[in-house]
């Protein structure tokens, strides 16, 4: 699961749907493996407005990565810094959890993630 | 099928798509490979209800994400989150509940309105299904535009053994002027489609109105009081005519 998609996920149970810590969702005990795909700047340009930093730093620095910049780059400023581009790319797209969990902030359910395929059935009582 | 779905959504820049029902990751496939020059390649997530058949596509070693998930306990995104998303033979089980305590009716709106909240303005989702009936295409639709979404079934190869059904559904108004935001504006400038509008002849319909006075305006006032259980006299090629002057 790459750190793309896990930047867009919330908690699939009903209850969480109007509370605002189901979003992000907390990585725990997770194992990282890092790919490489070619580098897709016009993709990275695209979601950029859609990402949510504040998000996206929590996440960061709950899996252990340097911490980032405060807000976010803008478009323009993006399109200048090659750097910035490269290091993006290899957190959002190449950085991907394998094993472990992801807990709702809200209701604490888990959802466990297993060779990279995240497990959001819920049982009924929950939907 | 992906690509015939590819070319109604119309992406020209490499974008997030959501596959839904991706099974092995066959449409999948196709969205990773998309030429730099048309578009692609575009990154994707996909979902699906059977272990087994994700279980295939991780050993056929697929790009984009899998998730585990039923589409019909919603879709578990933040809202806004995709440019556009894909559903190849899926949603047509959106109709089946196999428990007594989910419904069908409630499966396919807790889908359509999650899908509806994780795109984003301006987009669109094309899903292909095979309908069993056509209680089940009006119900699927029903569904889609009770959720928000402008809906519009195209159909290729009608009549015919391969027919396929593509729901094609737009998410707010479209962004390039003079397009209608719905299907029409979508097939806009394609090959060989011919746009049959329901809503139009239905609202034709209802304009044209009866003179008052005139026999068909008698008759279908009679038809009225009569619905309301009124004593009515019988209607002959007499109604509505004037009385002779002599009488």
């Amino acid at each position: 699961m790459k750190l793309l998609t896990l930047n867009f996920l919330t908690c699939a149970v009903k209850a969480c749907k109007s509370s605002s810590d189901s979003f992000p969702l907390h990585p725990k005990e997770c194992e990282l493996v890092s790919d490489t795909i070619p580098p897709n700047p016009q993709l990275i340009q695209n979601v950029l407005p859609r990402l949510d930093w504040r998000a996206l730093s929590t996440t960061a620095s709950e899996l252990g990565f340097p911490t980032l910049p405060e807000n976010a780059p803008t478009l323009e400023e993006l399109q200048k810094d090659e750097k910035m581009m490269a290091e993006l790319h290899t957190l959002l797209l190449e950085t991907s959890v394998s094993e472990g969990m992801l807990v709702c902030g809200n209701c604490g359910h888990e959802y466990r993630i297993k060779e990279g395929i995240a497990n959001f059935l819920l049982p009924n009582h929950l939907v | 099928m992906t690509n015939r779905a590819l070319e109604l959504l119309d992406l020209s820049s490499p974008s997030l798509i959501l596959d839904v029902g991706c099974g092995s990751g066959l449409s999948g496939e196709i969205l990773s490979s998309i030429d730099p020059s048309e578009g692609g390649p575009h990154v994707w997530v996909g979902m699906d209800i059977s272990a087994s058949m994700l279980d295939v596509a991780l050993q056929r070693d697929v790009e984009g994400d899998l998730m585990l998930a039923d589409i019909g306990q919603g879709v578990p995104f933040r809202a806004g989150s995709f440019d556009a998303a894909i559903s190849i033979s899926a949603i047509q089980w959106l109709c089946n509940a196999e428990s007594s305590e989910v419904s069908s009716t409630g499966r396919l709106s807790r889908f359509f309105n999650g899908l509806y909240a994780s795109l984003k303005r301006g987009g669109r989702a094309v899903c292909q299904f095979y309908p069993k009936n056509e209680q089940q295409r009006t119900m699927i639709s029903g569904a889609a535009i009770k959720a928000g979404f402008g809906a519009g079934i195209l159909e290729d190869d009608p009549g015919t053994k391969n027919s396929k059904l593509y729901l094609v559904l737009t998410v707010g108004g479209s962004a390039d002027e003079g397009t209608g935001g719905d299907i029409t504006g979508v097939v806009k400038g394609m090959e060989g489609v011919d746009v049959l509008d329901a809503r139009k002849k239905h609202r034709e319909k209802g304009r044209r109105e009866v003179k008052k006075g005139s026999k068909a305006w008698i008759l279908s006032k009679k038809e009225q009081m009569e619905r309301k259980g009124k004593v009515v006299k019988n209607s002959s090629k007499y109604t509505g005519r004037k009385r002779h002057i002599t009488f």
